[in-house]
């Protein structure tokens, strides 16, 4: 039987540092979206707390463990780290989306100052609190934000698309740091 | 010349050269203060006239020192020389001269002056007629123009940036200071921003107190105070440039212009900065007066040379006069001579102007004209009935101060006339959101802008529901703004109003009398205030010139209005990043690594990287590559990444009802474990995008989509969702790049499948146009029998992270079978033998009868598309329908793009009967192929037709036929 290798977005690229921050490749494993059918969130909440997690709001990550189930649109949710639950797949659309995305974390005392040379939403702490998710640009590419973190904070791109996040990460992150 | 002991910049030397010429200044000088400091009075050639030009101003609304700074392909034009700082090293040249600034040849424009008014070229170079387009116009765009930019490409790196705040406060003189003082100390985020290097505004050039101490220095306190405050952010050298909807503002910080090129640092950033409330605390700029010959080098705004003097340290000439109609610019006068400097006499046009201090004031008296070719060398003045000459270098003007209005006017508001300052105030309420404060708002003494800074703060906290703190106001000069409105000076000679454009008061007269009496035509057919300054130093003295030449008051006439940006903006820092390969953001497949290893070029389709051909290390044209690719296909086996169709999910009770909506054709007939060919027409009944559906399950389904079209159908599908049938209970998703799939064709497809496969298949378990779940290694994937090749052919999926593992595999099985890995010529090329159909033959224009597919629009249901593909323009027989083309002779190439006429027709378009949309050179014919559209296609197979490319020149016959060349009956297809 042969046997396929299985190979992340950012395998032997990351982890980097430039300047004082840290990118480093977050790769889920598994990662399932999560549509509930008509009427069905409260249901689908339901079916995630045996997880420790519910149905997220808007704008909103919940964690518990490895477990981790983060707002992505309209009616939406990506579910990370663990199996789709018992019962969930009765009442949501569940599709696998492991490895879809290409995805880092950026940690640094700056990252704040640094992601402003390319997402155009707020992510000043006190509007963009730890937990916090955004769906927005990251430069010319739709995707997500999400502050881990005081200091962390996670984008998301489509997969196709991470050779251009690294280098649009890596060229602000230089060109800011060479600021005068 | 420079006075010791004056000024407040630095020491530290610094060299530079201007047109070649070596100087000295020092650090903190800008380039005009460092000019002025050496004598050096002519800086430049005004645009048309081509007459000698000073420096005028000390700030960015410099109309006359306009200069290229820098070398080669870095070089910018067009800076302004009072806003570039000056650095070590750097390297400045004048502008629009030729040979050289002292002897230029185009000032022969000024001898002509009598031809080249106001619209000449509405009246003359009108003869002869064909004149006009090949000598006169092509002259006269190689004159206009300002600067000249470097034809290499500049290799300058810039940034762009986005920021959020409670508050921001554009410019920090004393308003915006006392502004972020009260919202810095109220706990409001703040962002603070001047356009200039440093913060203070007015202060930094004025010799005055404020609380008792010189007021440059109480700047410095209250920002050592700012910077000490973690929600205040400064940001000096960036000026904010326009305002715009909701509160959002775009600015430019210069960050590195101060520096020599070639660094790291960004040369600029541009910023777009999202404030909850704002305050213009931009101040006023002071405006000339208009009289006979008042544009020679060293006649300067009164401001500007007392801002030279007390901030720079450097008189602009040894024997200055003042000419105002106001009080304020008394104060040139008297600082000049407490530094010692000669003041010749200070003419004010008021009968009542108060003398003071150690030079002649003459009241009552105007100036009537000015000597001196490249440097001013004496004025005329007219007082007490009879004119007498005043040897002087430097005439320092003053009709008056204009507060900044601008970006109150870029939401289209129009300011609004103030006869007690004669000059235009900012209208309520013009930007949602936007206090103005200060001299922005008219108010001039020192000790007003303190006040009406605090008001501001205190109103914009607020509307923010913040408390304002308790800030008493500073003790600062609070002297009356004494003024008389007064224009111009009647005489012989050009009295210059815009400087930049080079108009003149007659120019403004003329276009009243031609009756170009509204000010938006008077600025179009004189150009005033059309040049890179917006008129900042000409706009109010113009419109007066307009008022009284049609016998208005100055409201009455109007104004025009402000755009953004308020001062010039480079589009490199506007487009930071997206310059070169940053344009648009790479898609890249899970074999592209692979495949560039295997020295494929890559082409683009859409945002994504496919490979064109994959060739062999002895062939030396793309043709001999894909002809081999295709035999190998159709003899052996092929592999592609078919990774870039779009593939959408769709889950849901109602999912079957969703595709018999969007599809032309019916799928709720479709079984599990079956694909089907669809195709999917817009609401105007053309075709939107054609693709396969599998039904993987009771209510599961997966779409492709073409690679071009995967987000506009996303897109109709949720369009279709949440609009025309929010009735439907589906769940879609986008799982484009959740799979990697490859397409494996030809004879021996199943053979090499079966090589990966944990169990293999068969036409049994899965015939043409089935599908299924299958494992590879383990892992689960899925397998879906259709082709586009038109051989046996399977297209198997994994999840995208075994995505290259399992290319690398297929690729080197393929090639031992004596097959191989292909690219998109090839692809193209089958499919064409076939008669598929691509984008090049959808393209946005065509039906499905057209394309020969309406039997696949279903009767039996409602979809999208379909009563407007019922019209009867659409159903006409004589469209331009789907054919299949042969050249003649069978050596000649085919191209796209060509047109199709009878044979013995003239080519040319009214003839046209159709045109090619899709060619390739078919190994397998032995002769070129091609599909296009022909009015009646269908109806005239056999018929010769003439080919005809205009672009390339060829023109040859072509044979019209059924548009499949290959295997009609798809018995290969089925294996």
């Amino acid at each position: 039987m042969v046997r396929l290798i299985a190979k992340s977005p950012f395998a032997r690229q990351l982890p980097v540092e430039i300047a004082g921050i840290t990118i480093t490749e977050v790769a889920p494993d598994p990662v399932t979206s999560v549509a509930p059918y008509r009427g069905q969130e409260a249901a689908a909440g339901a079916a995630l707390s045996v997880l420790g997690l519910g149905w997220p709001e808007p704008g909103q990550t919940q964690a518990d463990g490895a477990a981790r189930i983060v707002w992505a649109g309209r009616s939406m949710a990506l579910l990370m780290g663990v199996r789709p639950p018992e019962g969930l797949e009765a009442r949501a659309a569940l599709v696998d989306q492991t490895g879809a995305f290409a995805m880092v974390a950026l940690s640094g005392p700056a990252i704040d100052e640094v992601l402003a040379r390319l997402v155009p939403v707020d992510l000043r702490l006190p509007v963009f609190p730890v937990g916090a998710t955004r769906r927005t640009l990251i430069g010319h590419m739709t995707g997500s934000v999400t502050r881990t973190a005081e200091d962390t904070i996670e984008i998301a791109v489509m997969r196709s698309m991470g050779e251009t996040l690294l280098h649009d990460l890596t060229r602000a992150i230089g060109v800011w740091s060479a600021r005068p | 010349m420079r006075i010791d002991g004056h000024g407040r910049i630095g020491t530290a030397p610094l060299g530079f050269t201007f047109d070649g010429k070596r100087y000295e200044g020092r650090e903190g000088d800008t380039l005009a203060s460092a000019l002025l400091a050496n004598g050096a009075a002519l800086v430049g050639r005004s645009f048309k006239y081509h007459r000698p030009r000073g420096i005028l101003t000390a700030g960015s609304e410099e109309p006359n020192a306009l200069v290229s700074v820098g070398q080669g392909a870095s070089a910018i034009p067009n800076t302004r020389a009072t806003v570039q700082e000056l650095y070590d090293g750097l390297v400045a040249r004048s502008q629009n001269r030729f040979p050289t600034l002292k002897h230029d040849l185009m000032a022969v424009n000024d001898l002509m002056a009598p031809f080249l008014g106001a619209g000449f070229y509405y009246k003359t170079f009108m003869w002869p007629r064909g004149f006009w387009e090949k000598l006169y116009e092509p002259v006269i765009r190689h004159a206009a123009g300002l600067g000249s930019l470097a034809s290499d490409y500049d290799h300058e790196v810039n940034e762009k940036a986005f920021a959020h705040c409670d508050l921001l406060v554009i410019g920090a003189g004393p308003a915006g200071l006392m502004a972020a003082l009260a919202a810095g100390r109220a706990g409001a985020d703040v962002i603070l921003a001047d356009e200039n290097d440093r913060m203070g505004g007015r202060l930094l050039a004025e010799v005055e107190d404020i609380d008792g101490v010189e007021a440059h220095d109480w700047a410095e306190e209250v920002l050592t105070e700012l910077r000490g405050l973690p929600n205040v952010r400064l940001m000096t050298r960036t000026t904010v440039t326009g305002a715009y909807d909701q509160g959002t503002f775009g600015a430019l910080e210069r960050v590195a212009r101060h520096l020599p090129p070639g660094g790291d640092a960004p040369r600029e950033c541009f910023w777009r900065i999202s404030a909850r409330a704002s305050i213009l605390a931009a101040g006023a700029l002071e405006r000339p007066i208009a009289f006979p010959d008042n544009d020679r080098p060293g006649v300067m705004m009164a401001g500007a040379v007392r801002a030279y003097l007390n901030r720079w340290g450097v008189a602009p000439g040894r024997r200055v006069t003042v000419f105002a109609n106001n009080d304020d610019a008394h104060r040139t006068a008297r600082d000049l001579a407490a530094a010692g400097v000669t003041v010749a006499g200070v003419i004010d046009v008021r009968e009542d102007a108060a003398p003071g201090g150690d030079f002649p004031v003459f009241a009552g008296a105007e100036v009537v004209g000015t000597t001196g070719r490249h440097a001013l060398e004496h004025i005329t003045i007219r007082y007490q009935g009879s004119t007498r000459n005043i040897r002087t270098d430097c005439l320092a003007m003053s009709g008056g101060w204009n507060p900044t209005v601008h970006l109150t006017c870029h939401m289209n508001g129009r300011p609004v006339w103030n006869d007690d300052i004669a000059s235009f105030v900012p209208a309520p309420g013009a930007i949602p959101g936007m206090e103005v404060a200060g001299a922005a708002a008219g108010h001039f003494s020192t000790d007003a802008c303190l006040r009406d800074g605090l008001r501001a703060a205190g109103a914009a906290l607020s509307a923010l529901e913040q408390k304002a703190p308790d800030i008493p106001v500073p003790e600062a000069e609070g002297r009356d703004y004494a003024i008389r409105p007064f224009w111009l000076v009647e005489g012989k000679g050009r009295k210059w109003l815009d400087f930049q454009n080079d108009v003149h008061v007659k120019d403004i007269r003329l276009a009243a009398q031609e009756n170009f009496r509204s000010v938006e035509h008077m600025k179009r057919y004189t150009t005033q205030g059309m040049a890179t300054d917006q008129g900042k130093s000409s706009n109010v003295a113009a419109l007066a010139v307009l008022a009284d030449a049609t016998g208005r008051a100055i409201p009455e006439t109007g104004t025009t209005t402000f755009r953004p940006p308020y001062s010039p903006v480079a589009i490199a820092a506007m487009g930071a990043g997206a310059e070169g390969m940053g344009f648009a953001p790479r898609r890249l497949t899970p074999s592209d690594g692979a495949l560039r290893a295997m020295g494929a070029p890559m082409i683009e389709v859409g945002l994504w990287y496919r490979p064109s051909y994959v060739p062999k290390a002895d062939e030396t044209t793309w043709q001999e590559a894909c002809d081999r690719e295709v035999r190998q296909v159709r003899e052996a086996v092929g592999v592609v990444d078919v990774s870039t169709l779009g593939k959408i999910d769709i889950q849901g009770p109602d999912a079957a009802e969703l595709l018999d909506f969007v599809y032309a054709n019916t799928f709720s007939t479709l079984k599990v474990g079956r694909v089907r060919y669809g195709i999917m027409l817009r609401e105007d009944g053309h075709v939107m995008d054609d693709g396969t559906t599998a039904r993987l399950g009771e209510h599961h389904y997966v779409m492709t989509t073409t690679t071009a079209a995967a987000g506009q159908v996303m897109r109709h599908l949720e369009l279709a969702l949440q609009v025309w049938r929010p009735d439907l209970d589906v769940r879609i998703a986008s799982v484009t790049d959740a799979w990697a799939q490859f397409s494996v064709a030809g004879p021996r497809a199943r053979e090499l499948l079966n090589t990966l496969l944990d169990d293999p298949t068969d036409d049994a378990t899965m015939p043409y146009m089935g599908c299924g779940a299958v494992r590879v290694g383990g892992v689960e994937g899925r397998l879906f029998r259709i082709s586009f090749s038109g051989e046996m052919a399977y297209e198997i999926a994994v999840p995208v992270d075994y995505g290259e593992s399992l290319f690398r595999l297929l690729s080197s099985q393929a090639e031992v079978m004596g097959g191989c890995t292909y690219g998109m010529e090839a692809l193209n090329v089958m499919r064409l033998e076939k008669g598929f159909i691509t984008h090049a033959e959808i393209h946005g224009r065509v039906t499905a009868f057209d394309v020969g597919m309406d039997r696949l629009v279903s009767r039996k249901k409602v979809c999208v598309g379909q009563a407007a593909a019922a019209r009867p323009g659409l159903t006409d027989p004589g469209r331009e329908r789907l054919v299949g083309l042969k050249p003649v002779r069978p050596g000649d190439a085919l191209s796209a793009g060509a047109f199709l006429f009878d044979r013995d027709a003239e080519p040319v378009r009214s003839n046209a009967q159709g045109y090619v949309t899709s060619v390739g050179p078919s190994p397998t014919l032995g002769h070129w192929i091609g599909l296009g559209f022909l009015k009646r296609g269908p109806d005239r197979h056999g018929e010769v037709v003439r080919f005809v490319d205009h672009l390339r020149g060829t023109d040859f016959l072509c044979e019209i036929c059924e548009p499949v060349f290959f295997d009609p009956d798809g018995g290969r297809l089925r294996g």
